[in-house]
């Protein structure tokens, strides 16, 4: 199915959760409310006529002035797929976890949160996945800055 | 010691004129040592001790059974490790130096082969199966990330940038990754460092290992 024919179906049934549909770029993208994100994820994976029954990937974008979290669903039914987008503040980035409606989106969400700091509510286990438990700090922020040492070990390049 | 040509042996043609001196004494006057010494020779000439005797320093002994018997355990972090189960396959046969046993534990293991990107969660880990492993232990860095951190030496937050931050490095590799017959290569420089090694190196450096100077690069 075409983007535009499942944007119809969703500003149909979900009015007012798409804040922007973006057809200019090489993967057209929604941007959606951040607060609907579980409504949209739940919508778009048990409609008959679209059916996205795989999440790809939760990742995230530290775009500076804000985050974005970033959502890629799949129908290996139909063979379509959308990217979601959810903008998010910088101060306290939060949104809404998708993990009950996707099992696949656990370790991805913990992933997003360990590198990017962007809490899920109501994830069941939201802790680090890849850095160790007493990293300080989100690595793919723009502002961050690597510590000097680890556990003694000097960071200094040689 | 002996010479296999028909010829009389080397050892006993230095021998010669003492031998032939003892001979020409009555048996009654020979002195207990002239009794051994014709002993020993007659057995030389008989080729009893060909297969018996074998005269080294301990030094060598030892330095020849440590270096051919190079255990490794089994420690691989990324894609060098790739390499160095193909130096254990057909075409390299790492099992020619000794050095194919690769063992699951560090207690049994003579040697750690650093095959990979040593990240700052995993060096805690790298230093306990280091101190684990029974001395005397080696250490290989296999590759440009366990020399200096590799491409993340510049940018990368995770990445440990030398092994030898960590641990004491015999030799280093140099690759990304390393050819399997660079590994060779790393395996047989490390056989002739074992080999210039000398236990008196125990004596004069204290039997302790922990109370010996340290000699990690810092």
């Amino acid at each position: 199915m075409e983007a535009k024919e499942i944007h119809e179906i969703l500003i149909q049934h979900l009015p007012g959760c798409v804040r922007e549909f973006r057809t200019t770029t090489a993967d057209p993208f929604w941007v959606v409310e951040s607060e609907r994100i579980r409504e949209v994820a739940a919508f778009l994976k048990d409609h008959p006529a679209l059916q996205f029954d795989m999440l790809q990937a939760v990742t995230g974008v530290d775009r500076g002035e804000c985050f974005e979290a970033v959502y890629h669903l799949t129908s290996l039914r139909f063979g379509h797929s959308v990217t979601l987008k959810a903008v998010l503040s910088h101060e306290a980035p939060s949104i809404a976890t998708i993990s009950d409606i996707y099992p696949a989106a656990n370790w991805h969400e913990r992933e997003t949160y360990d590198l990017l700091g962007i809490v899920f509510t109501g994830h069941p286990d939201l802790r680090r996945i890849l850095l160790p438990d007493d990293w300080e700090g989100h690595p793919l922020r723009k502002d961050y800055v690597a510590p000097e040492s680890y556990h003694g070990i000097s960071n200094a390049p040689d | 010691m002996l010479d296999r040509s028909g010829e009389q042996p080397r050892v006993i043609r230095r021998l010669d004129g003492e031998i032939a001196r003892i001979q020409a004494k009555p048996p009654a006057e020979r002195t207990f040592q002239e009794q051994r010494i014709l002993s020993l020779y007659e057995q030389l000439c008989e080729g009893r001790m060909e297969r018996n005797v074998l005269v080294l320093p301990v030094d060598a002994v030892l330095n020849w059974a440590r270096a051919w018997s190079l255990w490794p355990v089994t420690f691989g972090l990324a894609c060098c490790a790739i390499e160095m189960m193909a130096t254990g396959g057909p075409k390299t046969d790492i099992d020619r130096f000794g050095a194919g046993a690769f063992r699951p534990s560090p207690r049994q293991s003579d040697l750690m082969i650093v095959a990979g990107t040593l990240t700052y969660k995993m060096a805690p880990r790298l230093r306990r199966v280091y101190d684990q492993m029974a001395e005397p232990r080696y250490v290989i860095a296999m590759g440009g990330c366990a020399i200096a951190g590799g491409p993340y030496a510049r940018h990368g937050y995770h990445v440990v940038k030398g092994v030898d931050r960590v641990v004491p490095v015999d030799v280093y590799i140099p690759g990304c990754p390393p050819r399997p017959e660079a590994l060779l290569d790393g395996i047989m420089r490390l056989q002739d460092k074992i080999r210039q090694d000398t236990i008196l190196r125990v004596w004069r450096e204290g039997f302790w290992p922990w109370k010996r100077k340290k000699s990690t690069k810092s």
